[in-house]
């Protein structure tokens, strides 16, 4: 999704997004082969010969060759009845192969263990593949269920006509069609008679009730862990192919830096090394998804590779942004919040209540650069045959890898094919292709097929980064402590200014993750945004901008019921204000709303209060604390979902701080899985803790000064929480995301507790840094 | 020079330029991929095998220096603790992304081994250099115990 936005023009509102048709009913989409069933619709295709990887003597799925157009292949039923699905979305351990498994085995209506998965290949005949914006059930449960409705219609109605009965006499259980008169054949037998139909049309297939469902809102075990814990998983780096070679790229330091000069002996006298060469340095203006040039150490094995990179002689011209020191800069943002900056978001006249306030409380917040660091760092294979390449990589947009492979090797989209391995971790920096690109530009030089190994350094020091960021607050209170204006100035560079040039400011889009959708009952609120250049590249991490805005809406809140002598809880609830669905398009807001309309999904305050209410009272809201220890608070609608979040700490006399609960509430509609999605809580809130006490990466002359993990600090066993509890709010509303809302409110909530417990308000993440002890006297 | 390793039982000649760390003996010369890469120095877990019934950072390690040993690798667990934590791991789906987790493990099964019934504290100090960025903490921690109380 971001990606999708990033490359439009943001100073237009992002139309609600078309939904692609499911079926075209044409009998070119379902093909018979071995006696077996495949079906095809708009997600889906594949163009590569499958074979299935289960031992022989299980029956073959379907051949996939034959078709090369239209809406190729998702689902197939063997003769034994087994069910292959090919996932278009990429597994980063969202868990999402065991989701996708669950909404189509259920209207499918099959046995959970008949199940296999498979991983799609990068195309665009499978839609939207770009695992990202947390969007995999979101935007796609609709899709996945009417796949296997209407599998399962063919297969009725194919049981219906061998008997000669009527389909609606016809009913599945498990895999086995079965009719009033007892007689019954399984799916297995049927499927072949199946494929001969055509896939019924969208009217007529029949989804199943709610109260039907056998696996969505269960708590299906992953199809992955399994795996996982013996070693098992194929993650791209594990990629081996025959007479591979292993490549390390040293690049410049940088952006935009370029090669002035080296020396290839010294790496080259490293045994292993058999090539040192100089990649193409970025075209255009924009980096976008490009390879950032630099030179390339290719060898036998990996650690001859990263050898010969330290002998390498190198040096280099360091461009554009050798002037980027983030010390400056944070001074540079915080100036800019504090003037005037372009109104994006205007109700009532805030200027004028701030003026004449009985109290006026204002506020600065900065956040700084963070890093996605998945543990498994970028790491992609290619292989080209004449002028076709084949890539292996663990990409969460296998379309988009498809497209800058080609665009940067110059041949045709078809020429390339993307197969995506698993993910070790994801959190945005697998949506951007430039490792994969860098893969196919070195085995083309190679004429051999070549991995390309991202070390943790590479990662940290070229990354495309979370924007650092600073945001000003101001408030007016009436002499009851009522918050009657709100005015909210962000600068930050823009995710923009990586596919385009010359820009420098924020973009609506960023805004309204966390700033103009921020549900403020004042009657006078404005947001604006100041000017920022970037000087590195800028992407997105897990969450987005909702990360530094709602660490400043989030603080602020609690700030203001502080200031109004008022429980926190309670006050944040009050600045809320009433039941409704709020449009910041009314407020002259640009408001995406992450792709959807509003009508179908609304930003309903009710829904953000009764997850404030339901986190509180599983923390025993306002309850005596010990000594020491201290609790906050904070609510964010991000994706779609809701989430409240409430964090206790306790903080030693020397300021060391253990967090001993955690308590989420989350409404996220319908939830399909509901212990992956309480592990995504978990994780994405601990992801956001972690952000505020720890992440910080800083540049100096344009060059990134951490270098792995002691300096980029993240969180670890003996920092994470004691004790967490997730609930998940029942509800029949349409599925929100789950990926990323768990971020945001973690961030405000505890520095609401560190407050809380010490009286000192922290308004810069990270909170810690490298220290373990808060700084209790200095500046927050 | 071939060095001659015992890895899961089964001795293997190698022929890796002297000082490679054991993570790329495996990982590149013997394509036993479960053990991972996730810093190099030591920093992150990700490449915790057993060497004499000891969790190391193969990362760091020569190869040449484990001649001789018993190195055992996620791929060749087979001890009692090592099934029930395998299986504990599964029952509440510990993993997220997975990446990880065979050090994860490797470490819990050298903790339970020498620690039937860990406290906080001791599963704090056994487990800390494993980083998780997915931050699978909370059930890990709950696995851990859930074994313990199995075995
Ligand atoms: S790769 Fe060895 S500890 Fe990180
Ligand atoms: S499960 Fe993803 S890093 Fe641990």
């Amino acid at each position: 999704m971001f990606l999708d936005l990033a490359n439009k023009n943001l100073t237009q509102a992002a139309k609600p997004k078309h939904i692609p048709i499911l079926f075209k009913p044409t009998r070119r989409h379902v093909l018979g082969g071995l006696g077996g069933l495949t079906i095809g619709l708009s997600l889906a295709a594949c163009q590569s010969k499958t074979k299935s990887e289960s031992p022989k003597a299980l029956a073959e799925f379907p051949d996939n060759s034959g078709l090369e157009e239209g809406p190729g292949l998702f689902i197939s039923i063997a003769e034994d009845g087994r069910i292959q699905i090919r996932s278009p979305r990429s597994e980063m351990g969202q868990h999402a192969l065991t989701s996708v498994a669950q909404m189509i085995a259920d209207e499918l209506d099959v046995e959970w263990d008949m199940v296999e998965l498979a991983q799609a290949i990068g195309h665009p005949k499978y839609g939207d593949q770009n695992t990202d914006g947390s969007t995999t059930v979101r935007n796609n449960m609709i899709h996945f269920r009417r796949a296997g409705a209407s599998m399962r219609h063919m297969l009725e109605q194919a049981a219906a006509n061998e008997w000669g009965v009527d389909k609606s006499e016809c009913s599945s259980e498990l895999g086995v069609i079965r009719h009033g008169s007892g007689k019954k054949i399984s799916y297995g037998e049927i499927a072949k008679a199946a494929a001969a139909l055509d896939i019924p049309s969208e009217e007529d297939v029949v989804i199943k009730d709610r109260k039907d469902w056998r696996y969505i809102g269960q708590s299906m075990p992953s199809v992955t862990v399994p795996k996982i814990v013996r070693g098992e998983g194929i993650f791209g780096i594990d990629v081996r192919l025959p007479n591979m070679l292993n490549a390390v790229i040293a690049r410049p330091p940088t952006v935009w830096g370029k090669v002035k000069s080296f020396n290839p002996d010294d790496a080259l006298a490293i045994a292993g090394v058999v090539k040192v060469l100089e990649l193409p340095a970025p075209q255009g203006d924009a980096i976008g998804f490009q390879q950032v040039g630099g030179i390339a150490i290719v060898a036998k094995d990996t650690w001859a590779a990263i050898q010969g990179r330290e002998a390498l002689q190198v040096e280099w011209d360091a461009g554009p942004n050798e002037t980027y020191n983030s010390d400056e800069y944070a001074a540079a943002l915080t100036e800019a919040v504090n003037k005037p900056g372009d109104v994006k978001l205007r109700r009532g006249d805030v200027s004028s209540q701030l003026a004449q306030a009985s109290k006026m409380v204002s506020a600065d917040y900065y956040a700084a650069h963070l890093s996605q660091s998945p543990m498994e760092p970028p790491a992609a294979t290619a292989k080209w045959d004449g002028d076709k390449v084949e890539c292996w990589a663990c990409t969460q947009a296998p379309q988009a890898a498809r497209r800058t492979v080609a665009q940067v090797c110059g041949v045709p989209e078809e020429n390339v094919t993307i197969n995506v391995t698993w993910l070790g971790g994801g959190f945005g920096r697998k949506s951007k292709a430039d490792f994969v690109v860098e893969a196919a530009l070195i085995a083309r030089e190679m004429g051999q097929a070549v991995k390309v190994t991202w070390t943790r350094e590479d990662d940290l020091k070229h990354g495309y980064f979370h924007a650092v960021s600073a945001q000003h607050m101001e408030a007016a209170l009436d002499e009851n402590g009522q918050t009657t204006a709100w005015l909210h100035r962000s600068a930050f560079p823009s995710i923009n200014s990586t596919f385009a040039a010359g820009v420098d400011q924020g973009s609506e889009f960023e805004l309204s993750l966390g700033a103009t959708d921020a549900p403020v009952a004042a009657p006078n609120m404005q947001v604006e945004i100041g000017k920022a250049e970037a000087h590195l590249r800028i992407g997105w991490l897990r969450s987005v901008a909702n990360v530094y805005h709602h660490f400043a809406v989030g603080s602020f809140a609690d700030e203001l019921a502080h200031a109004a002598g008022r429980d926190s809880k309670d006050y944040l609830i009050e600045l809320i204000g009433s039941d409704r669905n709020w449009d910041p398009t009314t407020d002259g807001a640009i408001y995406p709303n992450y792709g959807r309309s509003l009508e179908e999904y609304p930003i309903d305050t009710a829904r953000l209060k009764a997850v404030i209410e339901k986190a509180a009272e599983m923390a025993g809201w306002g309850r005596d604390l010990p000594q020491g220890r201290g609790m906050g608070i904070s609510a964010h609608r991000s994706f779609l979902s809701y989430v409240a979040t409430c964090v206790e700490v306790d903080v030693d006399d020397e300021g060391r701080i253990t967090i001993p609960n955690v308590w989420v509430a989350l409404d996220a509609g319908t939830v399909v899985n509901p212990r992956h999605t309480k592990a995504q809580m978990e994780g994405g809130t601990l992801f956001g803790i972690s952000n505020a006490l720890y992440g910080e990466i800083t540049a100096k002359d344009g060059v990134v000064q951490q270098t792995n993990f002691p300096d980029w600090r993240v969180m670890r066993m003996r920092e994470a929480p004691r004790a967490m509890e997730v609930h998940i709010m029942e509800s029949d509303a349409p599925p929100g995301g789950v990926g990323e809302p768990g971020t945001p409110p973690a961030a405000p909530a505890i520095a609401n507790a560190i407050f809380a417990a010490t009286g000192k308000r922290f308004r810069r993440m990270p909170i810690l840094g490298q220290s373990d002890h808060l700084n209790l006297t200095g500046e927050g | 020079m071939a060095v001659l390793l015992k890895i899961n039982g089964k001795s293997q000649a190698v022929d890796a330029a002297e000082g490679t760390p054991l993570l790329w003996v495996l990982r590149d010369h013997l394509g036993m991929t479960g053990t991972k890469f996730g810093c190099g120095i030591a920093q992150c877990g990700a490449c915790t095998v057993h060497v004499d019934g000891q969790p190391i950072r193969s990362c760091i390690t020569a190869h040449e220096d484990v001649e001789g040993t018993d190195i055992v690798t996620i791929e060749g667990l087979s001890s009692r603790q090592a099934a029930v934590i395998q299986a504990a791991w599964e029952a509440i789906d510990v993993p997220q992304c997975g990446y990880c987790q065979s050090g994860q493990i490797m470490s819990a099964v050298n903790l339970l081994a020498n620690n039937a019934n860990p406290s906080d504290g001791d599963i704090d100090d056994a487990m800390s250099g494993n980083i998780c960025r997915c931050a699978s903490y909370m059930r890990i921690r709950q696995a851990i115990k859930d074994a313990a109380k199995k075995l």
